[in-house]
């Protein structure tokens, strides 16, 4: 009984449990990347414990992989040392932490996944609890297999209508964030609900989970439904049966209502998450670069997306267009169908997978003064490299457009030229 | 002399440590370059037990713990902020690193007060204009981990159920 994440909480700890307790948990898996490992293992050996079900752990390289510099090598070298000498199962270096997570099939809906990244939140998009933590606490789980976690008030994010064409998940998102603002839910859960949700294919409610982290939120989730249990049968090796299970009865501590079809194409502009307007607002500010990749919007359907808006046609000259396909997987269907090629044609940098530029190590980094459009979750000041860059989110079709024009650019114009 | 350190609301994660320096784990090498694009006096001028005032939301961003282990490293005595982001309170907590919700402290010190700060009774005395303010008393559990000196020691000589025993 209760919100979501009451009833994956009561369902975990055996008995109902309520917002405002604090429970002492069993998580399914412990997930931690090469930025974050190394410090999960000095607190590890500080521990001097042994690691309690090696199964539970699941360790990437993905934030600065293949290694741009000496120090990242020393990183990645320290965490193989680690995976062979503790022989453990679970280690993947060919894509984006989360988009594998998903992909590998570690997440299942009631499933409690801690990460040592602040967007393991993503797993929400499937029913699971997913939540951010830094490095020591990952440490203790390895040891503990247990995490402690307070029961977060809900805020419910009700989802009515139907996008206007050529607006998509992540414009619906940047509202949101625009709306409820950085500390907007701040320890919170964030359900998100209602008919729009329960429409939308999984590559599109990733994104929603995702960027729950921007607006401050615990965890955020969507109820796992038919929609759910069919992506988990079809498109990951995770061992069923699952089961579809929502909020019963709950109690929350407010809903807001939003119906989608008036929202245009949005875009957070420098330098916050929240500073959102409509793309109308900042139409035809230069770019320098356009990025397509990250956790947030990498995925297939994304690319597919970019590839047919950019099918036949050359970027801005003055433009760098890179794309990063956020995993392996991602990749190689990308490439069967024909899509890497039309981006490549079009002018267009394709890198290997991983989170790329997103962080400012590699990949695409920044000179001062320049200004890029991503389709990234976040645009804090020197996120993708000097701080006197600056950095703008949207979506892909808006990345598209503007890879087009070197300008930030409406992509339902040439939506509906694409199409017809 | 404990001098405050006044910061804005909403500070991010790259805001205290840019993710280009996180390559160490090192507390005294990320402490050189702790808030070097918002205050990058701060790094050449903190005194150990110096104190950090910053605003709602304070350490909002990514996971890093290299944010508070940066302002570990750099010896301040301790954060108050009105609130803290999610993974940032933990991660403090989790490595020891003091801590204090109080509003009206932060509504109150301006940069440079000479700020002494009781972190076992929370009590906050500004030395510069004789004012008085008691911070929010903060969680059993999170009081265990505080007073072990982190999560790490608080493992070496308990089982992690003892947290909410």
């Amino acid at each position: 009984m209760g919100t979501l994440i009451e009833e994956i909480f009561s369902r975990k700890a055996g008995r109902p449990v309520q917002a405002g307790e604090i429970l002492l948990l069993d998580v399914d898996y412990i997930m931690s990347h090469d930025n974050t490992t190394p410090l999960a293992i000095k607190a590890f050996r500080e521990i001097g414990k042994p690691i309690l079900d090696k199964n539970r752990i699941v360790l990437h390289l993905d934030h600065a992989y293949p290694a741009p510099n000496v120090l990242a090598a020393e990183n990645h070298k320290k965490i193989i040392e680690f995976v062979g000498e503790q022989e453990l199962a679970h280690f993947f270096k060919q894509g984006v932490c989360h988009q594998v997570m998903i992909e590998e099939g570690f997440i299942t809906p009631g499933a409690i996944v801690i990460g040592a990244d602040s967007h393991s939140n993503t797993y929400g998009a499937l029913g699971a609890f997913g939540a951010g933590l830094g490095s020591t606490e990952i440490g203790v789980a390895w040891v503990t297999g247990k995490c402690w976690f307070k029961v977060p008030e809900t805020i419910r994010i009700k989802l009515t209508g139907k996008t206007q064409y050529g607006v998509y998940a992540k414009d619906v998102m940047l509202y949101i964030a625009g709306m409820m603002g950085m500390d907007g839910g701040t320890y919170r859960s964030v359900e998100f609900g209602g008919e729009y949700i329960e429409r939308l294919p999984m590559h599109e409610r990733i994104v929603f989970p995702n960027m729950s982290t921007e607006i401050g939120a615990k965890c955020g989730l969507i109820a796992a439904d038919e929609v759910t249990i069919n992506f988990l049968e079809t498109a990951t090796p995770a061992k069923g049966p699952f089961e579809a299970f929502g909020p019963v009865n709950p109690r929350y501590e407010r809903v807001v209502e939003i119906d989608v079809s008036t929202i245009t194409p949005q875009i957070a502009c420098h330098p916050d998450v929240d500073n959102v307007k409509p793309l109308e607002q900042v139409e035809g500010l230069s770019v320098q670069e356009v990025y397509i990749g990250t956790c947030t919007n990498a995925r297939y359907e994304d690319i597919e997306i970019v590839a047919n808006m950019l099918k036949g046609k050359k970027v801005n000259p003055l433009t760098r267009v890179i794309v990063t396909p956020a995993s392996a997987q991602i990749y190689k269907k990308a490439m069967n169908n024909g899509l890497i090629e039309i981006l490549m044609d079009a002018g267009c940098t394709v890198t290997g997978t991983g989170c790329g530029a997103c962080i400012g190590r590699h990949g695409g980094i920044l000179a001062a003064g320049e200004r890029a459009l991503t389709t990234m979750n976040r645009n804090f000041i020197g996120r993708m490299g000097s701080p006197l860059s600056e950095v703008y989110l949207a979506s892909p079709a808006t990345a598209a457009a503007t890879a087009l024009t070197g300008r930030i650019t409406d992509p339902r114009g040439l939506l509906e030229i694409t199409n017809k | 002399m404990s001098k405050a350190w006044t910061f804005g609301e909403n500070l991010n994660t790259d805001e205290i440590i840019p993710g280009r320096f996180n390559i160490t784990i090192d507390p005294l090498e990320l402490a050189k370059n702790v808030f070097c694009e918002i205050k990058p006096e701060y790094a050449k001028n903190v005194q150990p037990g110096d104190v950090i005032v910053g605003g709602q939301n304070f350490g909002c961003g990514s996971s890093r713990e290299h944010a508070p282990i940066a302002i570990k490293g750099s010896q301040a005595k301790c954060i108050i902020a009105p609130s803290y982001a999610r993974i940032f309170f933990r991660n403090a907590i989790n490595i020891g690193l003091p801590i204090l919700e109080c509003p009206e402290a932060v509504a109150d010190i301006t940069e440079g007060d000479d700020v002494d700060v009781n972190l076992a009774t929370g009590e906050i005395f500004n030395r510069t204009n004789r004012h008085q303010y008691q911070a929010r008393a903060l969680p059993d559990f999170v009081l265990k981990i505080a007073e072990a000196g982190g999560i790490v020691n608080f493992l070496k000589t308990h089982d992690i159920q003892d947290l909410l025993a």
